[in-house]
């Protein structure tokens, strides 16, 4: 079988039912959204073979629809956990540009002062409040966040990224658990990309909905078009209103593909762990070009403004870029900062 | 865990003088710390399998949960590596969560939250997020604990930056240093021994703290240094009297927090009498003892008349057979012989 993982949504067709539930700029803005993180990726792959940028990457390219979609339906004073995977989230909460690349480029100015790399991309001025390099790390914590908050009386929720092997570890189990036992306001977003690195959901569980075995954990479980920003935001919408006003945490399953190698520049298809065609068979529901499609259908997107925003992309990236090349590195004093905190 | 009880009720201490203070026993002193803590700072909440049951953690968390509330104090899941990075995902956003441990050994199934996460947050995230939480664990021993249930895990423990260790050996240290690891803005493990929860002390009323990483001579002597903390420091003690009878004056170090550990009082202390033995609740190797060894050989070197000795565990499991126990642990007897080989 050359396709292992079909693709299972709606496709264009899918954009429709969501077609009046906005305003005409926030239908905008997330085109503008996904455009940018897609951009922001491909010169980041484009000039990693240089190795300035000497942190490991993982591209999430194919899947800007479930971070821009999901971010869109938090605010800022939301707390957001996540993976190593984590650009595509940082970005879309709201992460500065420049401290990313700077923390990329291991530079002092970077986002956790090049202590963490671009697997810790943290910006808590806007509630990107942590990532774990571990998979499940982060999981735990953000039911620990939503506990915080609850018990501090703050008018925030928590969502944390997980991605389908994540199902598999035990802290995951243990965390939904505890977080429906506490009706914990917590959003447990899964992209479910098919791999863990190279390996295949299939060698790694039994065939079986993720959404389906999350809702044995007593509380809302769905799945969701992971290709349709609309849909994905659409049913974080529904998740984060559920925590807010007390009613426990959600669980939301988005297939999604991850159109290059599990790290590094390019795609690794050819190495055999997956088949080409099945990359291209996603290809052609690249949630970007979908969205695209859809909005110039509605006639609130033309090539003139696409034109105008990459113009903007091309040169905001490109200053972020020439910030973090010119910021300096750090001494060998600040190794010693924050092993404590006073 | 009622099976030991008897073992802990049998155990003699010597009995503080009632002219010195208010005596309270060791559990005592703990229930205190932590009900001082619900009770000033809305940020401590306590956490636990079994903290509201009638056992109470050994009696340590007694009346927490009718006083302050289930949302406060309250049992979890047993689902230990989860708990930790509840734990942890609260410190970090602004609350003071002490979670306890009947044994050392059920943290082991959380060293990756504990060790991968809540030591390293701080420093992963260049300073932004504290992680102020406290794990609490009493190490247990006799009556069958065996393998699994008398796992002293510091020395684990020892190599991994950004967390604190304190062990506190009496009840005025189990308050002043658990009050101390609540306040404390890192993760900071609480290892306390089971033997010592019957033990009493003269413990001030109210709030006062026992500084973490400052160490305390317990007894002054010129011939030899005795260092370790927690329980290991009863037995030195015992021995510092033994070894006091045949004329060989011990000085006896209570470490107190063993990370940080106060470099300082060891070497002045081995500066003068020239020899030390390390003692510890646990392994010897890659633990406290192999610390305090290194230390010495590093920085102490030129003080040293005579080899560095260690007395912990040997480099085998907690045998669970009473008989083997007896030959496994190290007593008072074992530690004087090993001051009394360095001396003479």
């Amino acid at each position: 079988m050359t396709i292992r993982y079909q693709y299972k949504g709606e496709g264009a067709g899918g954009f429709e039912r969501y077609g009046s539930a906005h305003d005409s700029d926030f239908f905008v803005s997330l085109f503008f959204s996904m455009l940018r993180i897609r951009r922001i990726e491909e010169e980041i792959e484009r000039r990693y073979h240089q190795d300035q940028m000497k942190t490991p990457i993982h591209l999430v390219i194919g899947q800007e629809a479930t971070s821009v979609g999901a971010c869109a339906a938090l605010r800022t004073s939301d707390l957001l956990y996540s993976s190593h995977r984590t650009h595509g989230n940082y970005l879309a909460k709201g992460g500065d540009l420049k401290a990313m690349l700077a923390e990329m480029h291991c530079r002092i100015t970077g986002c956790v002062g090049s202590r963490g790399g671009s697997m810790h991309l943290i910006d808590k001025k806007v509630g990107m409040a942590g990532t774990s390099a571990i998979v499940g790390g982060a999981v735990p914590i953000a039911v620990g966040a939503a506990l915080a908050t609850r018990l501090k009386g703050e008018d925030r929720v928590t969502m944390v990224f997980l991605g389908d092997a994540t199902t598999e570890e035990g802290v995951t189990s243990e965390s939904l658990n505890f977080a429906a036992l506490k009706k914990a306001p917590v959003v447990f977003f899964c992209e479910n990309n098919f791999y863990s690195v190279q390996s295949p959901l299939s060698t790694r569980q039994p065939p079986r909905d993720l959404h389906r075995w999350a809702a044995t954990y007593q509380m809302p479980s769905v799945a969701v078009d992971g290709v349709n920003v609309l849909a994905v935001y659409d049913a974080t919408v529904a998740a984060i209103e559920r925590a807010r006003v007390g009613d426990g945490p959600t669980f939301i399953e988005a297939p999604v593909y991850r159109l290059r190698a599990h790290g590094g520049a390019g795609d690794d298809s050819h190495t055999g762990y997956r088949h080409l065609a099945e990359r291209e068979h996603w290809e052609a529901f690249d949630p970007l070009a979908l969205y695209e499609h859809f909005l110039k259908r509605k006639q609130l997107l033309d090539d003139q403004v696409i034109g105008e925003m990459e113009t903007r992309l091309t040169q905001e990236i490109a200053d972020a870029f020439e910030f973090a090349l010119s910021s300096p590195n750090p001494s060998e004093e600040d190794l010693f900062r924050h092993v404590y905190a006073e | 865990m009622p099976w030991d009880e008897g073992l802990v009720n049998s155990l003699v201490y010597d009995a503080p003088d009632p002219a010195e203070g208010r005596v309270v026993s060791y559990v005592k002193a703990i229930n205190e710390a932590l009900t001082i803590s619900l009770d000033s700072d809305p940020s401590v909440f306590v956490m636990g399998q079994g903290v509201d049951d009638p056992s109470a953690m050994f009696g340590s968390t007694r009346g927490l949960q009718a006083q302050f509330g289930p949302e406060r104090v309250f049992d979890t899941p047993l689902s230990e590596e989860g708990m930790m990075g509840v734990c942890t995902g609260a410190a970090m956003n602004g609350m003071r969560p002490v979670f306890m441990h009947n044994r050392p050994d059920f943290v082991l199934l959380a060293f990756n939250q504990l060790v991968t996460h809540a030591a390293k947050f701080h420093f992963m995230d260049n300073g932004q997020t504290n992680v102020p939480m406290v794990v609490w664990a009493a190490i247990g021993r006799g009556w069958g604990s065996g393998a699994q249930h008398s796992q002293a895990i510091q020395g684990l423990l020892l190599g991994v930056p950004g967390l604190k260790i304190v062990m506190p050996s009496t009840p005025y240290d189990a308050k002043g240093l658990l009050l101390s690891a609540i306040l404390d803005n890192n993760p900071v493990c609480v290892f306390e021994h089971r033997w010592l929860m019957k033990k009493d002390g003269i413990v001030p009323e109210g709030f006062y703290r026992v500084p973490i990483g400052k160490g305390i001579y317990r007894k002054r002597g010129d011939d030899v240094t005795i260092v370790g903390a927690s329980h290991a420091i009863e037995l030195g003690m015992r021995a510092a009297a033994d070894l006091e009878a045949e004329g060989i004056s011990a000085e006896v170090i209570d470490l107190r927090t063993i990370k940080p550990m106060d470099e300082h009082i060891i070497l002045e202390s081995l500066e003068k009498t020239g020899r030390i033995v390390a003692v510890d609740t646990a392994w010897m190797k890659g633990g406290v003892c192999a610390e305090i060894g290194c230390l010495a050989a590093e920085k102490g070197f030129h003080f040293l008349k005579a080899p560095v000795a260690r007395v912990g565990l040997p480099d085998i499991p907690t045998p669970a057979g009473y008989t083997l126990e007896q030959f496994y642990y190290p007593d008072a007897a074992r530690i004087a012989a090993a001051a009394r080989s360095l001396v003479r």
